[in-house]
């Protein structure tokens, strides 16, 4: 327990990083560092995205799978780790 | 139909018909028979006859035997206008041919007849169409039967009965089968004929015909399937959903955490994240190259381009010729309009002794526009030569003036004020006024009004030297009696602090004092003429402020040239915005002073400037007054520090507009570059140039580059981001010592720069596209080089003060280590002894090893 702490925190300590939010399989969020609806509507658009996602990489290629999927904008990076049964989201600000 | 004879068909033969026969029988042609009515019927008994009286000569001789033989009574003739059969007439000799020529040629001639009809009423007119039903013709056998009985079938024989009958006893009887072979013998023997029939197989011909052809027919029909539907028509009504999000309770989320999956999920992602963040710390992926890859390139391109251009240059022969232009500003909202203020050229000694001569010329501040490079549109007249002077910047129609005797001047051309903006728009006014007066051959120029000085302050209470610099206070604030920054409520600039060398500083407010018992001074007759704007305050002005700063160290006082405020006019982000409620319609001579009890003070307001002096040095200083609890009065505090750092006096202070930290202090030979609060040394102190610098200005633009004047009439241009050790252009614009440097945006496009010199010329140039236009990073290359330059600053001055007192301590370690030292004998002896013990040494290794030498005797 204490260590999924410290990992949380040592990925918050990087320089831009905004918030964290880990999400279980159906999307219902687990863990956070933002605040509720920001959380929420994070978790749910980003777990169908995932899920596209990896289904898109496992049509192409069944042997395949998803490990890592990044969403670059204007003013953010959405980092998003999917995993079995969870997802680990990370929001980092664009360097200036 | 031909000319030709042709023959004539069965029972016709030709006949000439004189006109004498034709008279006789009543068939003259064109009378009785016509082209169209060829026929006519002759009785035989009428030829007869004929025949009879002219006997040989009748025209029927020929055919007499014919026509007696004739069967019928009447004879046809028919007339042949064409001579077809030879002759005009044709006689029918046998009653078919009559018949036949009559009928069918009736029926023809029925047709012909009517086509001709129809023929000619359509010529004529409409055609009246008259319905012929079909007539019923004789059936046309055509060879069609011959299919059609084809077709049918018929029987070809009749049909052939048979009568089978058997005992009707024997119906229904059981029956028994029994074999018998086929084999005749066998047969007869049991004496029945051999009655079996073989049907051997044979190739049956029938079979080996290939039908070739087969008739067969196919009907398309479109089937039609009728079908149909209704749609369930939905009343549209109001719906809404509300949605919650799936949330899962403490506990459980607390349960997940727990479970081993998720510790191995962190473990195994969190690598993945560390190294996507490294990456985009190490390097900005959101960093556009292809967008700045061009403005690296223009700067190259440009490099021809890199000159101030001269756009335009104003002298008047009249009152600034010979003098010199001492200061300069651009009017704030029209463009295209800037104020120059010239003055005589003379030391003080020369001016007192040309006192008298001096009072007979104005002073003037001129009023250019660039529509008009040789009359300055508007003089404004001045008690004196003015040394500053700048326009308000909220009412660009009061201008504030100091001039050489202390005096604070207030101009208001709010009459001229149209003048001046339509005075951009050209020169007609200009020639038209010139046509006026040139009827009289004179060469005159339009008339260039002058405005004299509204308010003038009294001259006991102004400054006892040259008025050299001179601000409007930035309309977010007021000051109040006790150098409070309070706030300003009406937004407006009412209040103007000045420097001199006379070694204070004063702080003026343009609004009527309190009105207690001045009421009666007021109304008194106004001794000027011209506009009444600050009747209030003529000659009766005082300033609300004065302020002698004391030197920082030591006794004495600062004799300030120029000075600079923290505050910016327009940049009012901290201080709260003021209750537009309590604003009042009023311009800034009527105004009342608001009481000291409303205003609220202003904590966010800087009360701290920087002053330049006549001595070089630049003082870091603030106006708000302490109360000195001794005597209970305010008085005004000692400034926080001091440098001397120029070798002349200061005469430019500058702020840069991009940060409000950074100064540029120019005077003597050098120029420095200063920031707030660093108080150990300059960011940057110039190289001594080789001429004097007279003037210096930031660019407006470009946060690193600012433009220095020389003594003689060089303008350098320094960009602190290329090199700092020397400018990056200098460009002679004048021969004379430049005064004074203003750089002002026109227009996105146009950047100008007013640089004015001693011999009263103001030159307008234009800035070069390099030297305007900011690079993109700019500003943030210049806040590292301060940065890093503050940074230099805090080593140096740590390392100054470690190594004084490491240099003290050095000193007292040397006396403590003085008695170890050791003589030189006492040296000697035991190096002697260190010797002898290696040399022992040796000898007992080398046995050791067994390769001692013979030991020569010692």
């Amino acid at each position: 327990m204490a260590e999924v702490e410290e990992t949380i925190k040592r990925i918050q300590a990087h320089k831009g990083v905004i918030g964290i939010i880990v999400v279980n399989s159906e999307g219902i969020p687990i863990r956070t560092t933002l605040d509720n609806s920001t959380t929420v509507q994070y978790s749910g658009l980003i777990h169908l995205l995932t899920m596209k996602a990896r289904s898109t990489v496992r049509d192409i290629d069944p042997q395949n799978d998803l490990t890592f999927l990044r969403l670059r904008s204007k003013r953010h990076e959405i980092m998003v780790a999917p995993d079995k049964e969870y997802l680990l989201i990370v929001i980092q600000n664009s360097t200036d | 139909m031909s000319g030709d004879a042709a023959t004539p068909p069965e029972g016709v033969i030709p006949l000439f018909l004189a006109t004498k026969s034709q008279e006789i029988y009543s068939c003259v042609c064109d009378e009785h028979v016509t082209e169209d009515n060829p026929y006519k019927l002759i009785k035989k008994e009428d030829i007869i006859e004929d025949m009879k009286k002219r006997a040989a000569i009748s025209d029927f001789s020929p055919v007499k035997r014919i026509v007696l033989d004739y069967p019928g009574e009447e004879l046809l003739v028919v007339y042949d206008p064409d001579f077809k059969y030879g002759q005009n007439f044709y006689l029918c000799v046998t009653e078919e041919a009559k018949n036949k020529l009559i009928q069918p040629k009736s029926g023809e001639e029925g047709e012909d007849g009517e086509q001709a009809e129809d023929g000619e009423e359509g010529a004529k007119e409409e055609t009246v169409y008259t319905y012929n039903p079909p007539e019923a013709k004789d059936w046309v056998a055509l060879g069609s039967e011959a299919e059609v009985e084809c077709e049918i079938v018929e029987d070809n024989r009749p049909k052939l009965k048979f009568i089978a009958s058997r005992v009707r006893r024997e119906f229904g009887t059981p029956v028994t089968f029994k074999d018998r072979d086929i084999d005749p013998t066998a047969a007869s023997e049991e004496g029945l004929a051999a009655s079996y029939m073989g049907i051997p197989g044979y190739d049956d011909k029938n079979f080996a015909l290939k039908r070739m052809e087969q008739d067969s027919s196919v009907q398309a029909v479109p089937e039609k399937v009728e079908g149909s539907s209704q749609t369930v028509w939905k009343h549209p009504c109001t719906a809404a959903v509300q949605y919650e999000p799936r949330q899962l309770s403490d506990e459980e989320k607390a349960a997940v955490e727990q479970s081993q999956e998720f510790k191995e999920f962190i473990e195994s992602s969190v690598p993945r994240f560390e190294l996507a963040l490294q990456q985009n710390e190490i390097m900005d992926v959101f960093f556009d190259d292809w967008a700045v890859l061009g403005e690296e390139d223009t700067n190259f391109g440009n490099k021809s381009d890199g000159h101030l251009k001269e756009y335009q240059s104003f002298t008047d022969l009249q009152y600034s010729k010979d003098r010199t232009i001492s200061c300069i500003d651009w009017h704030p909202t029209i463009k295209g309009i800037m104020a120059v203020s010239c003055a005589e050229r003379l030391s003080f000694n020369d001016r007192v002794d040309q006192a008298t001569q001096l009072l007979m010329s104005p002073s003037l501040i001129l009023i250019w526009s660039f529509s008009d490079p040789i009359h300055p549109q508007l003089l404004l007249e001045a008690p004196d030569d003015i040394f500053s002077f700048k326009f308000c910047p909220t009412d660009p129609n009061i201008i504030a003036g100091g001039c050489i005797n202390g005096q604070l001047v207030l101009w208001d051309i709010s009459e001229h004020a149209d003048r001046l903006q339509s005075s951009r728009s050209g020169l007609g006014n200009a020639k038209v006024d010139k046509k006026k007066k040139a009827m009289f051959g004179e060469e005159t120029g339009p008339d260039t009004p002058v405005v004299r000085y509204c308010a003038v302050s009294a001259i006991e209470n102004s400054h006892r030297n040259v008025i050299t610099g001179l601000e409007w206070i930035p309309d977010h604030f007021e000051i109040s009696r006790h150098g409070v920054p309070v706030e300003n409520r009406n937004c407006e600039c009412v209040q103007i602090m000045t420097c001199s060398p006379d070694e204070s500083i004063m702080v003026w407010d343009t609004r009527p004092p309190k009105p207690t018992g001045q009421r009666e001074q007021i109304e008194k007759v106004a001794s000027i003429t011209g506009p009444q704007t600050f009747k209030h305050l003529d000659l009766t002005w005082k300033p609300m402020l004065k302020m002698v700063l004391q030197k920082h160290d030591g006794s004495g006082e600062y004799s300030p040239l120029v000075f600079s405020l923290k505050e910016k006019q327009g940049k009012r982000d901290h201080v709260p915005q003021p209750d537009l409620s309590a604003r009042r319609e009023s311009t800034v001579g009527y105004g009342r002073g608001s009481s000291a009890k409303n205003q609220k003070p202003l904590d966010a307001v800087s009360s701290k400037y920087f002053l330049g002096t006549e001595d070089g040095e630049v003082v870091y200083a603030t106006f708000k007054l302490e109360k000195d609890n001794e005597t209970g009065k305010s008085n005004v505090p000692r400034p926080t520090w001091a440098c001397a750092s120029h070798d002349g006096p200061v005469n430019s202070l500058q702020r840069s507009p991009f940060f409000n930290d950074i100064l540029l202090s120019v005077g003597g030979w050098t120029f420095s570059v200063w920031k707030e609060n660093v108080t150990d040394d300059a960011i940057l102190n110039s190289a001594c140039a080789t001429k004097l610098y007279t003037a210096g200005h930031w660019s407006t633009t470009r946060p690193a580059v600012f433009f220095l004047g020389t003594k003689d009439g060089n303008v350098e241009v320094w960009d602190l981001l290329d090199r700092t050790h020397e400018p990056s252009l200098v460009q002679n614009v004048t021969a004379a010592q430049i005064t004074s440097i203003v750089p002002w945006v026109v227009s996105k496009k146009q950047h100008l720069i007013a640089v004015s010199d001693n011999v009263g010329t103001l030159h307008i140039l234009e800035i070069p596209w390099n030297l305007r236009h900011a690079s993109a990073n700019e500003v943030s290359g210049m806040q590292n080089y301060f940065d890093r330059e503050t940074k230099r600053i805090e080593y140096f001055t740590s390392k100054r003060v470690a190594r004084q007192s490491k240099g003290r301590n050095v000193v007292k370690k040397k006396k403590e280590d003085k008695p170890d030292e050791k003589s030189e004998e006492a040296l000697a002896e035991e190096y002697e002894k260190q010797y002898e013990g290696y040399l022992e040494l040796e000898k007992k290794l080398l046995r050791e090893l067994g390769i001692l030498e013979e030991e020569p005797e010692m």
